[in-house]
């Protein structure tokens, strides 16, 4: 049996690579992947030339939105997403963080007014060191990435 | 006067520019020292009021009527339909419909950008929960400004409650424009918050902590009291901190002459009440500028060109 990990191709869909190990499980949660009849291949702690262990979703016949596309920038900014057709990779593009986030998280602020209006949560994100500030648009309270993805 | 507020939404300090704050307070200043009675002349203002506010509505409503403009309006939420569920955003969709601006005060944060979004007047945020209160700002700024002849370059010693002042909070982030220097007095539990001490930093704005007034006093231009809340602390820690945080006649003998003393009120026993007596209270007239500082904005608001009507 040769050393080469095997992971099988698929026909059709995402490949999400270079997911920093451990983050892996937190994005099938965020985007409801499991919740969805798609066929996803796993692969958690696999070695990475760049990293040392990385993880990798799959996800046949399935494109991601813009939307899910932004949350996923903020668990994995270091991933790169390759949109398969065909066994071949058509399109890949690396993860940036977004500038805004529109209706992925409600406030953490209890007391903020999105709660009980017609209106989709929206924030502005920061870089700030090593972690991701996002500033909710309405109450103007900031909160680390950590608080905000606790909540849905 | 090129007029860049006409129609314009009033909702966060940090939406203001170091000019537009300083269009608004040269327009106070005029409007102080010449009223102008017609500016707001057939104009209908709502004061939504969905939280009770004395200072704030009485100011915002004498500004109404010092510039002949008529008000509608309410001074608690308990008898609105948002008592019957109403949303915000459709409240102020109506209530915006019959009128030329909304003032309001709303005991949730966000209420004021939201309420932006939703109507067809001009929205003056009056206080939207722990977030903001910016013609509290503005009318801070004004009275320093008045009392000093200059904001620039200024030492502001802030003394209290400086963790849950939102007055505090966007003072000195106002000020950060006109390169202030800082000292902050406060127990551990009510100091001045990370990110705020953080955004100073950022800006190069220099601030240190002071254990006392007197520390301080001598090299200061403004001192801003804020009230300790006695509620923050059980009975014997608060008798034991709140001495700290009285200003009175004693703490104030090595003031220069030119030192005010501000106060966003209402006031308990942080501020003796013999330093009314001296020259370096301010917070009466502060509390009396809320009306001009008020006055200018919906005068700058509702007039599209300011300068030709007398």
């Amino acid at each position: 049996m040769s050393n080469k990990l095997q992971v099988e191709a698929i026909c059709q869909g995402t490949v999400i690579d270079h997911i920093p190990a451990g983050q892996g499980v937190k994005i099938l949660d965020r985007l409801h992947l499991l919740n969805s009849e798609a066929r996803i291949t796993v692969g958690f702690n696999l070695p990475s030339k760049a990293r040392g262990f990385k993880d990798i979703i799959k996800v046949e016949g399935r494109m991601f939105t813009e939307q899910e596309a932004n949350e996923l920038a903020l668990f994995a900014p270091s991933a790169t997403i390759n949109v398969i057709d065909d066994y071949r990779v058509v399109d890949k593009f690396t993860m940036a963080i977004p500038k805004t986030l529109r209706a992925a998280f409600a406030c953490p602020n209890s007391n903020c007014i999105t709660h009980n209006e017609p209106v989709e949560s929206y924030f502005y994100l920061r870089q700030k060191s090593h972690d991701i500030q996002l500033k909710c648009h309405y109450c103007e309270k900031s909160f680390s990435k950590e608080i905000v993805a606790e909540l849905r | 006067m090129g007029n860049r507020f006409f129609n314009r939404n009033i909702i966060s300090i940090a939406d203001l520019t170091r000019e537009d704050m300083e269009q608004i307070l040269e327009v106070a200043a005029e409007l102080k020292h010449t009223p102008r009675p017609g500016l707001l002349q057939g104009k209908v203002i709502a004061s939504c009021f969905f939280e009770a506010s004395t200072r704030t509505r009485l100011s915002f409503e004498t500004a109404v009527q010092r510039l002949g403009g008529t008000l509608i309006g309410f001074a608690d939420g308990g008898n609105t339909s948002a008592k019957k569920g109403e949303t915000l955003a459709d409240s102020i969709k109506i209530i915006s419909s019959y009128t030329d601006a909304v003032v309001m005060r709303h005991p949730q944060e966000g209420a004021a950008r939201l309420a932006s979004e939703f109507s067809s007047a001009p929205i003056i945020n009056g206080g939207d929960g722990s977030n903001q209160h910016p013609t509290q700002t503005l009318l801070d700024l004004f009275s320093i400004r008045e009392c000093q002849g200059r904001l620039d370059n200024l030492k502001v010693t802030f003394v209290g409650d400086l963790k849950y002042g939102r007055t505090v909070h966007s003072l000195a982030q106002a000020l950060i424009h006109f390169n202030a220097e800082f000292n902050f007095i406060a127990p551990d539990a009510l100091a001045m918050p990370d990110y705020i001490l953080q955004e100073l930093d950022e800006k190069g704005i220099r601030w240190r902590r002071a254990e006392s007034i007197e520390e301080v006093v001598a090299d200061t231009d403004i001192i801003y009291m804020t009230r300790v809340q006695k509620e923050r602390f059980d009975e014997t820690e608060y008798k034991h901190i709140a001495s700290n945080y009285v200003l009175t006649n004693e703490a104030l003998k090595q003031a220069p002459a030119h030192l005010k003393v501000l106060h966003p009120l209402p006031r308990v026993d942080e501020i003796a009440v013999e330093v009314d007596q001296t020259p370096h209270a301010y917070y009466f007239e502060q509390a009396r500028n809320g009306v001009f500082a008020r006055q200018a904005l919906l005068a700058l608001i509702l007039n599209e060109s300011f300068d030709d009507k007398m």
